[in-house]
């Protein structure tokens, strides 16, 4: 009964003196390891090196600040409601007179929370976000973690840092695509 | 002289439907009486409400035939709530193309001075206005200009009128005065300028004025003791009542998790209130002992507030079961059941060659 015609027949002939002493197998095997000594290597390492992970890559969810570094946030709850898996909560909170520079609406969330255990990196909360506050980078992997009380990461961890700000080059595969071939330096298109 | 007597009901088409309705119904009412796909939308009509209605012209309508007696259409399109039927009328809503055309423009008057900040305001999710722009609106503004802005002013300590939010539809001044004998809450100035105000600022201290948040089709007035509190799709409406000597007590709790968060009164299915609640039922009682239970509040199936798994049991996705339905086919899957052990080599040595077969491409 034959499944696939990769078999091989098997024979138990005796072997020949060059098989014997077995040096030219040692030295042609030896040759194929010194080979991939020149070779590019297809590894990496990964935790001090890290891979381009593509334009539309879905990372860590960051909180965008606007030009000004006013957070963009008004707890509006689309991303809480649009969240398949349930991981975003929130608690608004009212714009005081003189926080203006710090809010750019007169509502904000006090708390933003996202459970890391629960996403599941889909993207609808930065789809269903209509003050373009929140963005799943494409640049940073949400990090292994070793303790439970990690997951939920609060706006400590959420909001953008203005000195580092996120800048994103390319929107879709096609932009990114389009930028390779054309051989351009990618440009933001958007100042976020 | 011979007088005829007048007909005891009226026959009316309404969008291709003829219905019977009594004298002096508005075309607004025959609507309702077809049901909520029939009836036009209304943003300053409030049916519990005397004198309300024929401002914001949301609900305009096409009269094809005026009357039996005069079969001639109305020149304009007519505004459906304070107009009433004539026996023998042909009212054109859905079903005339200069009627949603028309409907598109109101919605851009509206939307004037109205801030497009609903992820900001509380009323986002039960809001008549977001309901008419959603469904009769543009998908885009086309609105340039400056919206007027005013400062947030309180009526009392329990309630805010945020006047930009305003469309002045006239409703909570018409709960002012239903409440009230004295004229305290109006409009003030003319056209642009024109603003809700109470007298210099001064606090409506009468039982009942929460009510003018219900009454508010936006989110102009608002209660502060839920302001900022919770989205309305992240609360859950439970039906209650209580024994309270200044009202009937009959309320809907916006519960989140096991904390009164809101107390409103209840809602028919056009959003208007039947029955007012006093402010200590509004503002004072937010414990579940204060209530006994009746059970959920009924939601629409396309109301925002399903959209939190409210009521999950309730939700009827008629049509994918019917379409199943019209699609199932009995399938003959039946086979012999086979125990002879050597009948059953033989089949599974016929199945391995065929297996076999289809691998090889033979």
């Amino acid at each position: 009964m034959q499944l696939t015609n990769r078999a091989k027949q098997v024979s138990s002939k005796e072997m020949t003196l060059a098989e014997r002493i077995y040096l030219p197998a040692i030295v042609t095997g030896l040759g194929i390891t010194i080979k991939h000594f020149f070779k590019k290597k297809v590894t990496i390492q990964y935790p001090e090196q890290k891979r381009y992970l593509g334009p539309v890559f879905r990372g860590q969810h960051v909180l965008k600040r606007d030009e000004q570094g006013r957070e963009r946030c008004t707890a509006c709850g689309l991303c809480a409601v649009a969240c398949p898996a349930e991981a975003i909560s929130m608690v608004a909170e009212e714009r005081e007179k003189g926080e203006e520079k710090l809010y750019r609406e007169e509502k904000y969330a006090a708390v933003y929370e996202i459970n890391m255990l629960r996403c599941i990196f889909c993207g609808l909360c930065e789809e269903a976000c209509p003050k373009q506050a929140i963005y799943l980078r494409h640049d940073i992997f949400v990090p292994v973690f070793t303790e439970r009380d990690n997951v939920i990461y609060g706006k400590d961890k959420l909001v953008e840092n203005m000195n580092d700000r996120y800048l994103r080059t390319a929107w879709t595969k096609e932009e990114a695509l389009h930028q390779d071939i054309n051989d351009l330096t990618p440009q933001p298109r958007i100042q976020l | 002289m011979e007088t005829t007597a007048p007909p005891q009901l009226f026959k009316v088409t309404f969008d291709g439907i003829e219905i019977e309705v009594p004298p002096g119904t508005t075309i607004m009412q025959a609507g309702r009486m077809l049901g909520e796909k029939y009836a036009p939308p209304a943003m300053c009509y409030y049916e519990p409400l005397k004198g309300t209605g024929g401002k914001c012209r949301a609900c305009l309508v096409k009269v094809a035939a005026g009357s039996a007696k005069d079969p001639r259409p109305m020149p304009k399109l007519v505004p459906s709530c304070i107009t009433t039927v004539q026996d023998g009328m042909v009212i054109e809503n859905t079903t005339n193309e200069s009627v949603l055309e028309a409907r598109k423009g109101i919605v851009e008057f509206l939307l004037i001075n109205h801030p497009l900040d609903c992820p900001v305001c509380d009323q986002a999710g039960e809001c008549h206005l977001q309901d008419f722009a959603f469904e009769h609106g543009r998908v885009e503004t086309r609105y340039e200009e400056e919206r007027r802005t005013f400062d947030k002013v309180n009526l009392g300590d329990k309630i805010q009128l945020h006047m930009t939010r305003c469309i002045l539809c006239y409703r909570c001044v018409f709960t002012a005065d239903q409440i009230t004998n004295n004229r305290v809450h109006g409009v003030l100035n003319r056209g642009d300028h024109a603003e809700i105000s109470t007298y210099i600022e001064k606090a409506i201290d009468n039982d009942f004025s929460g009510n003018m948040i219900d009454v508010c089709p936006v989110g102009a007035l608002t209660d502060k003791t839920y302001r900022f509190k919770n989205r309305v799709w992240f609360t859950k409406p439970v039906d209650a009542h209580c024994d309270c000597e200044k009202c009937s007590g009959n309320v809907t709790l916006w519960y989140r998790g096991d904390e009164v968060i809101r107390v409103t009164a209840r809602k028919n299915e056009w959003g208007e209130t039947k029955e007012f609640i006093c402010n200590t039922c509004r503002f004072d009682r937010k414990k579940t002992s204060d209530w006994t239970i009746e059970g959920p509040t009924k939601i629409a199936r396309h109301s925002v507030i399903m959209a939190n798994k409210y009521r999950a049991d309730l939700k009827k996705p008629t049509f994918g079961d019917k379409l199943a339905a019209a699609e199932y086919k009995q399938i003959d899957d039946s086979r012999p059941f086979i125990t002879d052990e050597k009948t059953i080599k033989e089949s599974s040595i016929e199945n391995n060659a065929k297996a076999n077969q289809r691998l090889l491409g033979v």
